[in-house]
């Protein structure tokens, strides 16, 4: 129908060829608005609309080119191109076909028509592109008097930047917007060490003196009595004299330096209060082997080796069977032990005794010798310089192999000492048997060495050193001095040589220090204690001289011990062998006077010394029947010379020579025995005091007079030996012995070892005191009678 | 004869224990000491006392030393100078 309307039909007015037909688009537009939807161009309604020109080629596509029949050209262009370009292929084919069949046609020439510019939108860009002026120019006009212009004119140089806002710049400022900074920076490190050259010079000075030796200038004796003599001393003398009397006087009217404060402190310290007195146990020593079912008869310590101290053992032995003593034959081996404190278990070194040791000494200035006294009477001297390393480095038993000699006489004995033992010192000289004591030797002393006896009895200054010398004493009412000389005597007689022959063997390793006296060890002098008018013998037990003056050598000062009285008073008269002449001093000023303890418990006191030339028939021997039993301890008091303690049976007395009445103290009868004694070596008022069930009662004079200030129990058998010594200053040691065989070594406190400060002068006012009192009763006693 | 009496008599008061006399040098020319404890004592105690009384007349020129006595634990040491001879005596003081 739409083809009718536009005359589009097909294959009527369109055809293939003639495919292009011009409708009007006023004639669309009629369509459109008469048949709206229907019509056929609805759907280009408004390309139709916006289409410019005024007619719209319609196309026949028969071919269906673009999928439609017919197709609507939207633009001119494609108007004109689709008329044009088929007018020209066909015209072409025309051509063709008209050149094929005409040969040339020539084109017309048409002028080019004017058409209308069509504006394609680039007007819009010219527009764009040509400059306009947006502002209206200003004119200025500027005028100048005329005479100004050409006028000289001189131009000067100015700084802008010194003129305040004569410029305005700007300057670059660093934008922190666009600075990175940076947070970490690898940097190598190199070190070089820094040298540096420098020299010095040393400045030579003059030399000087460091050390100076000199000698003190000393007046010849001329000179010296020239200048006693002049006149000038004197005035001197007669000048300085009153001044120097003042002072002296001063000094001994009283001490201005005396701190009364510090003294009533002390005072309080030792009166006032209780403090802690005892005796703490330190060590004990006990050995199974060598001590079975033996008692301990004597203590020593070494004198110089800290910790060694040494026991002698003897068979546990009843009263009756003391008293009856016959050779018996011990199957235990009689020893002497030494201990340390750091080896309690075992024995340092075994001194080999021919019989039982009931007491001995060390040497006082060669502790390397020891001297005892045994059971037989027999006096024993052993040298242990070939141990005294081993003692001094005691520690648990090192091994020491003991080389053990082929020929041997005691094989048995020596097959003792094994690596492990404790080396056995065998014993190097033995008295001889016919001139030693009879009964067994109950105390053994050696001689200071600063004098020695001679054959007459008269004591001598001592210029050898190693002289040694022993007083022992025995039950047999007898007191030998003996003479150990340390090389050999230069003259033996020929019974002594032949002697000598019949020693037997000694094992090679036994120190022969004493090999010449072995076995023919004479005694020097013998006094037998024996009164001549009652013919009364005494047999003493203890003795007690009274220049006993141990000095052990050794690092302090407190070791001077004083030594043991031993108290040995004989009668006058003694047994003496002829004498040789020795040209020594002869010292005046030794007191030969001695205290002896028998054994029926008399002390007696007498002088040794044979008065020649004196008057007197009767010596001055004096005794006193106090104890009841055998006096066990005979003791000078270390801090006052005649101050003895003596201790047997129940009850003990202390005695100041001189004092011819009696003992200054004596204790009333204890229950038990007391078996030991002995007093402290650093508090002059303080012995200590041994009982047979085992209590050690400490006495201090200055506290209580009439009963021990102090019982402490330390075993339970009985006590048999106590044995003080200072080790250091801050130890004090108390050994005590008891029967089983065990040695106890106890620390004494301070209180009872440290003494107060004036407990010298009051304990030397109390001795005072008391023996006034016994003045004061005798001449009572005395008057007493005189009335009666 | 004096000169020993008076010795003698210094020497007999109570805890003296020696005397020693010594010349203006320090040597000494009577003493109750064994010599080596002379001399050193004599040695010490003249330079002391020299200083001593050099101190005493620095403070004053005027003055001059009398006596010097030295306390220590154990003993008292005394000195009397004078120009030509120096007088010591060692006294323990009673306690």
């Amino acid at each position: 129908k739409t083809q009718e309307i536009f005359n589009c039909r097909v294959n009527e007015d369109v055809t293939e060829e003639n495919c292009f037909t011009l409708i009007k688009k006023e004639d669309i537009i009629q369509d459109l608005k008469t048949r709206a939807a229907i019509s056929d161009f609805h759907p280009v309604k408004k390309v139709v609309l916006e289409y410019p020109g005024e007619e719209l080629l319609v196309v026949f596509d028969a071919k269906f080119q673009y999928g439609q029949n017919f197709y609507l050209v939207a633009s001119e262009e494609a108007k004109e191109n689709l008329l044009k370009p088929p007018e020209t292929a066909e015209e072409k084919e025309e051509e063709k076909e008209e050149n094929r069949e005409e040969t040339l046609e020539v084109h017309p020439y048409t002028p080019p028509v004017h058409k209308p510019w069509v504006s394609l939108g680039s007007e819009k860009e010219v527009e764009e592109e040509s400059v306009k002026d947006t502002v209206t120019k200003i004119k200025y006009m500027i005028s100048r008097e005329r005479r100004k212009f050409g006028a000289p004119i001189t131009f000067t140089d100015k700084n802008a930047s010194y003129v305040k806002d004569s410029y305005v710049e700007c300057t670059s400022y660093q934008d922190k917007n666009f600075s990175i900074k940076m947070l970490e920076k690898d940097v190598g490190v190199q070190m070089v060490p820094k040298v540096r050259e420098a020299s010095t010079q040393t400045k030579w000075t003059y030399p000087k003196n460091t050390t100076t030796q000199y000698f003190p200038r000393q007046l010849s004796n001329e000179e010296k009595e020239e200048n006693l003599s002049s006149e000038k001393l004197k005035d001197f003398l007669t000048s300085v004299r009153l001044r120097m009397e003042i002072a002296l006087q001063q000094n001994e009217i009283m001490n201005a330096f005396f701190d009364d404060w510090k003294a009533l402190a002390e005072d309080e310290s030792s009166s006032g209060g209780k403090p802690d007195v005892y005796l703490k146990a330190y060590q004990s020593f006990t050995d199974l082997r060598y001590l079975k079912d033996r008692t301990i008869s004597c203590i020593c310590w070494h004198p110089t080796i800290y910790g060694i101290i040494a026991v002698s053992a003897r068979k546990r032995l009843s009263h009756e069977e003391q008293v009856n003593l016959s050779d018996k034959s011990l199957l235990q081996q009689s020893v002497i032990l030494f201990w340390s404190f750091f080896d309690p278990l075992h024995p340092q070194l075994i001194l080999e005794c021919p019989e039982d040791v009931y007491c001995f000494q060390f040497h006082p200035s060669d502790p390397n010798i020891i001297a005892g006294g045994c059971i037989n009477g027999q006096v024993v001297l052993w040298d242990i310089s070939q141990h005294e390393e081993k003692l001094q480095n005691a520690k648990p038993v090192a091994d020491e192999v003991v080389m053990t000699a082929v020929n041997m006489v005691n094989a048995s004995i020596l097959n003792i000492m094994y690596s492990t033992e404790p080396p056995l010192v065998r014993y190097c000289a033995v008295s001889s048997i016919q001139h030693c004591h009879k009964k067994p030797v109950t105390d053994i002393h050696w001689l200071p060495d600063y004098f020695e006896d001679n054959r007459m009895g008269a004591t001598f200054e001592n210029r050898a050193e190693i002289r040694m010398q022993l007083v022992t004493c025995s039950p047999d009412c007898s007191i030998l001095f003996w003479d150990a000389p340390a090389t050999k005597l230069p003259e033996q007689s020929s019974s002594e040589k032949v002697k000598k022959d019949e020693i037997f063997y000694m094992p090679p390793d036994v120190p022969d220090t004493f090999k010449h006296v072995d076995l023919c060890w004479k005694p020097l002098i013998k006094i037998n204690l024996c009164e001549s008018d009652t013919n009364t013998e005494y047999s003493p037990v203890r003795i007690s001289l009274k220049e006993l003056h141990y000095h052990y050598k050794t690092s302090e000062k407190l070791q001077s011990l004083n030594t043991l009285e031993v108290s040995a008073k004989e009668s006058p008269y003694t047994e003496m062998s002829t004498p040789s002449s020795k040209n020594l001093k002869a010292l005046q000023n030794i007191f030969t006077d001695f205290f002896v303890g028998t054994e029926d418990g008399e002390i007696v006191y007498s002088d040794w010394i044979v008065e020649i030339d004196s008057d007197s028939a009767k010596p001055h021997t004096q005794k006193y029947t106090i104890h009841t039993e055998t006096i066990n301890t005979l003791q000078r008091s270390p801090f006052f010379k005649d101050i003895i303690l003596s201790v047997g049976g129940r009850n003990f007395a202390i005695w100041k020579e001189g004092v011819t009445n009696g003992p200054i103290l004596q204790s009333s009868c204890s229950a038990g025995r007391n078996t030991a004694g002995r007093w402290s070596l650093t508090r002059p008022g303080v012995f200590f005091i041994g009982r047979d069930d085992g209590n050690i009662a400490v006495w201090d004079l200055l506290k209580k007079t009439y009963e021990p200030s102090h019982l402490q129990n330390i075993s339970k058998s009985v006590i048999t030996f106590i044995s003080p010594w200072i080790s250091s200053s801050k130890q004090h040691f108390l050994a005590v012995s008891d029967d089983l065989g065990v040695l106890h070594v106890l620390e004494i406190c301070e209180t009872l070892s440290h003494p107060s400060g004036n407990e010298h002068a009051n304990i030397l006012d109390y001795f005072e005191r008391e023996v006034k009192y016994l003045k004061h009763c005798e001449q009572e006693f005395q008057e007493y009678q005189e009335l009666q | 004869a004096e000169v020993e009496e008076t010795l003698k008599r210094i020497q007999a008061h109570k805890g003296v224990a020696a005397t020693i006399v010594i010349n203006a040098e320090g040597i000494p020319i009577r003493t109750t000491l064994d010599n080596s404890t002379t001399v050193q004592y004599a040695g010490l105690l003249h330079q002391l006392t020299m200083k001593a009384r050099s101190t005493v007349r620095d403070i004053d020129p005027q003055n001059d030393l009398t006596f010097l006595r030295i306390r220590s634990k154990k003993h008292e040491i005394m000195v009397a100078p004078d120009k030509e001879y120096l007088l010591i005596v060692i006294q323990n003081p009673c306690e």
